[in-house]
């Protein structure tokens, strides 16, 4: 058997259905953050594949630049529930679709 | 052989750790599963060569980004169990199931054709020149010694992306200055010009030589 770029694709997908589903099942607020990176990583993971099969390294400089963009997410999203969680005790994701105090 | 050992250990590993995230009822066991998931990720970076993005993967997310969830669930002290057992919208859990399924379905199959009917054109030589691209992973620096990974990276980076890599700078210095704006005490009620200077409730400190007989009693019990 012979290692190819379909075996990391397969596994992305994966990763992000699993992702996805937990995002949509889940509401503690926290925990679906960790779904969106889950979802990161699964594309980072694709996107690196790709790169190697195509001799690019446009591919890792995309995962860079995820990395960034993600850290900046965890950044604002942490500070919202911080935030939220300060006017009601208990952060659920149900508690603030007004987006009011 | 090898190889495929590796990936097939690397990836169990990743997906168990993804299954643990979403299934687990505490978020700091979710926290510690998805260090699992980035460190699988990461292995499998360095299956493909990519070494600067495994050690950035285990700095930058299971450093920080990771620890920085167990602070804030720390903080906030909602590390309490979530109730599984009630679905507070009926119907959410089988619609997600079925859109996960159908996200699945359609994944897989636009991944496994994509290899083959990818339109992508090797990054091998440079289209204009006919020369061997920079950019190209197998691409050997000016004295016939292959270049790092690290290297090729911080190449590209500090020429074709200048402008976007410095556009970074920016975002998360607005990251910064939003985490500090959103995360300040705030009384309800009050006015943007109010906040000037920021206001901490906290009590007065009672000086510790008014209190012999507290000190007596905490050095006795000590």
């Amino acid at each position: 058997m012979e290692l190819t770029t379909t075996w990391y694709l397969v596994l992305s997908v994966l990763m992000f259905s699993i992702g996805a589903v937990g995002l949509l099942v889940r509401r503690n607020p926290l925990v679906m953050f960790m779904c969106v990176e889950l979802m990161l990583n699964a594309v980072n993971i694709s996107f690196v594949a790709f790169g190697a099969d195509l001799n690019d390294v446009g591919g890792q400089i995309a995962v860079f630049f995820v990395l960034v963009v993600a850290a900046v997410e965890v950044v604002v999203g942490l500070a919202l529930v911080v935030a939220i969680t300060r006017r009601r005790s208990d952060a659920n994701a149900d508690d603030v679709s007004v987006l009011r105090g | 052989m090898t190889e495929v050992v590796v990936f097939l250990v690397a990836a169990a590993i990743a997906l168990v750790g993804a299954l643990g995230v979403v299934a687990s009822k505490n978020p700091v066991h979710s926290a510690l599963f998805l260090i699992q998931t980035l460190m699988g990720v990461a292995v499998l970076f360095v299956l493909q060569e990519a070494h600067f993005l495994a050690a950035v993967q285990v700095v930058v997310y299971a450093g920080a980004i990771v620890i920085l969830f167990l602070f804030v669930i720390m903080l906030l002290g909602v590390d309490k169990a979530e109730e599984f057992d009630v679905d507070p919208i009926a119907g959410q859990r089988p619609l997600a199931a079925v859109l996960g399924g159908a996200l699945l379905a359609i994944g897989l199959t636009v991944m496994i054709v994509a290899v083959d009917g990818s339109t992508g054109s090797s990054a091998t030589f440079d289209p204009q020149t006919g020369q061997p691209a920079e950019t190209a992973l197998d691409s050997i620096g000016a004295d016939g010694q292959p270049i790092t990974d690290i290297e090729r990276i911080g190449r590209v980076l500090f020429s074709d992306y200048a402008l976007a890599f410095e556009i970074t700078a920016a975002l998360l210095t607005i990251a910064v200055i939003g985490a500090v704006v959103l995360t300040r005490p705030v009384s309800r009620g009050a006015r943007l010009e109010d906040l000037e200077p920021a206001s901490f409730d906290l009590p007065p400190v009672a000086p510790r030589d008014k209190q012999p007989g507290h000190d007596a009693a905490g050095e006795s019990g000590a």
